[in-house]
């Protein structure tokens, strides 16, 4: 068997901004400290004039971005989801969100995956606290391919958008000519009747691990993948759930605000469906290996493959 | 404009501050009068701006960073001809344009929304360095409250603007040495201004925030600066040209009842009187 190709959501962040680049004279990447890892860096080396690193200061650094595009620039503001959702939450809310500028926030580092950092840089708030953001559209790429698109989405939508990436290495599943990325669509990557996997970023691989290994016990799992989780793509999951009459969310966030919670306030709304959400349930994360994280919190293939088993019971 | 002409429409200003205040049961006078002749200066004799155009490229960029004041500034984009000054009148009520803190989205000639403080200034560096990146000649000024500077963000922006280098940046700091739980060096003392400025890379000029001449001098200087931004600690007086509402903490949030209005209105009044027969 020919060994899976894995490569960073945040690689596929860093190129997108590359090629963009070239298209796009008015893209302005801005920084806080983290060039080298949020793969910013690769914009700042093909373009330093187009370039700022703000230093840690990642309040001001949104304040910039948001002035920069009153003036007419498209601008990446990126740091880890932690300090860029978190510390300058207020900043995104009230200079970013209720202006509606033409920012673009790209976060590195998202949730448990970040590894052996631990929990104070473990953000699996960040989806929560952009979703609540009046217009703030969200979206969280599945895998190198992914994230490249979802750049060039971000750039040709007009406002804010949130895009959230992750440090660790992940197969890339998109690598094929049909690929096609559109803001606000779910993929639907698998076709089942007995249960619905709704899974986003990260979580879609394992989602698929998943569903392979359901199906070698007789239980076919629909698996869609939802990059955008703002807007949600509600006519897909609400069609999906008719026919499983099962949902499952996967996300590699919080339970709390996330993917489950936006999936369930459509189908409570229009299609009563049992859900199941699997995510990060209440808890901080701490330090260690990502696989061995995802395995300890049960959100590799074998972890949602036993979750999706006990609800199905 | 002479600085009589400047005077005049400065009581102007503040004569609408209160009307409209006052028609709003609430808001902020008290900043709003100790900046209306910052204001006025800005907009009737340093700005390059075109109320018919408000959103030219190439115009200077206003930030009102103490967005609290948004009544000075509607007045004065008001006289300026950005908007009906009868609108003034609509503040802060339901589908009005004119927002209990500036929003660019609603009103013409409001170039950031602010209102949390300490975010404008940012906004401000982020425009003054699109104007670099661009060669534009134009120029970016915000008002910032001296309770404001409190806020840890402004001295990132500070920090940025002086590493920076944007000369086409002017910082004005409206330092009438009150915020809304007394005094500033008693609350949490941001002094001295004029060294922390300094020490952040800044051309600093400290400026009368009631004198034409001195903000002249003052303006003039920051224009002449190069390679710094420009800061200006403006002196002021809180509720400057009503007498009771002068220095006193309580005016910093609220609105004048109508007895209160009525006098306040006839001593501008007066005021207008006396500039007029100079």
């Amino acid at each position: 068997m020919p060994e899976i190709k894995k490569k960073a959501t945040r690689e596929g962040y860093g190129q997108g901004l590359v090629d963009c680049g070239a298209i796009y004279p008015d893209l302005v990447v801005l920084d806080a400290d983290l060039a080298a890892s949020t793969k910013t860096g690769m914009f700042q080396k093909a373009y330093p004039d187009r370039f700022f690193d703000c230093g840690i200061a990642e309040a001001n650094m949104i304040g910039v971005a948001a002035g920069l595009a009153a003036a007419g620039k498209v601008v990446f503001a990126s740091s880890f989801a932690m300090f860029a959702t978190g510390r300058a939450y207020e900043q995104i809310r009230n200079s970013v969100g209720y202006t509606k500028l033409n920012v673009k926030i790209g976060a590195t580092h998202a949730g448990i995956t970040v590894g052996e950092d631990g929990a104070s840089h473990q953000c699996n708030e960040d989806i929560a606290l952009m979703r609540s953001i009046p217009g703030m559209v969200v979206i969280n790429p599945a895998d190198y391919v992914e994230a490249m698109e979802a750049v060039k989405a971000a750039i040709e939508y007009q406002g804010p958008v949130y895009l959230r990436f992750g440090r660790a290495n992940v197969p890339v599943i998109n690598d094929h000519e049909d690929y096609h990325f559109e803001l606000g669509k779910g993929q639907l990557l698998r076709e089942g009747t007995d249960v619905t996997i709704v899974a986003t970023g990260l979580m879609v691989n394992s989602s698929l691990e998943a569903s392979k290994k359901l199906a070698e016990e007789g239980i076919s799992a629909e698996v869609i993948n939802i990059h955008t989780i703002k807007p949600l793509d509600e006519d897909m999951i609400i069609a999906s759930a008719g026919k499983t009459k099962k949902v499952v969310t996967v996300e590699e966030h919080s339970v709390i605000g996330g993917l489950g919670s936006a999936v369930c306030e459509v189908l409570s709304a229009k299609l009563p469906t049992k859900v199941c959400r699997i995510g990060i349930q209440d808890v901080y994360g701490e330090s260690g290996p990502a696989d061995q994280l995802l395995a300890k919190y049960r959100l590799d293939g074998n972890g949602v493959y036993e979750q999706v088993k006990d609800f199905l019971k | 404009m002479t600085n009589l002409e400047l005077q005049i429409t400065a009581n102007e200003v503040r004569k609408n501050i209160i009307r409209s205040v006052h028609s709003a049961k609430a808001g902020h006078p008290g900043g709003s009068l100790s900046a209306a002749d910052i204001f006025t200066y800005l907009y009737f004799e340093e700005m390059n701006v075109d109320p018919k155009d408000p959103k030219a490229a190439d115009r200077d960029r206003f930030v009102l960073s103490k967005g609290h004041t948004a009544p000075g500034l509607y007045s004065t984009l008001a006289l300026k001809g950005y908007l009906p000054v009868d609108d003034l009148l609509t503040l802060r009520k339901l589908g009005s344009y004119l927002q209990g803190h500036p929003d660019m989205k609603k009103t013409p000639g409001i170039d950031m929304s602010t209102g949390s403080l300490g975010q404008g200034i940012s906004a401000a560096v982020g425009m003054a360095l699109a104007g670099k990146m661009d060669k534009k000649d134009y120029r970016v000024y915000t008002l910032l409250g001296d309770g404001e500077i409190q806020e840890g963000q402004v001295w990132e922006a500070a920090m940025f603007a002086g590493f920076r280098k944007l000369d086409n940046l002017v910082v004005i700091v409206d330092n009438n040495n009150l915020q809304i739980d007394g005094k500033i060096d008693e609350v949490c003392s941001p002094y001295p201004l004029e060294d922390k400025f300094a020490a952040f890379n800044f051309h600093v000029v400290t400026a009368d925030a009631h004198d034409f001449d001195s903000l002249r001098a003052a303006f003039k200087e920051a224009k002449e600066t190069k390679d710094k931004p420009t800061a200006i600690i403006a002196k002021s007086v809180k509720g400057k040209g009503v007498s009771f509402m002068e220095n006193n903490a309580a005016w910093h949030g609220s609105a004048p009842n109508d007895e209160q209005c009525e006098a306040a209105l006839q001593e501008l009044e007066r005021t207008g009187e006396e500039l007029c027969r100079k």
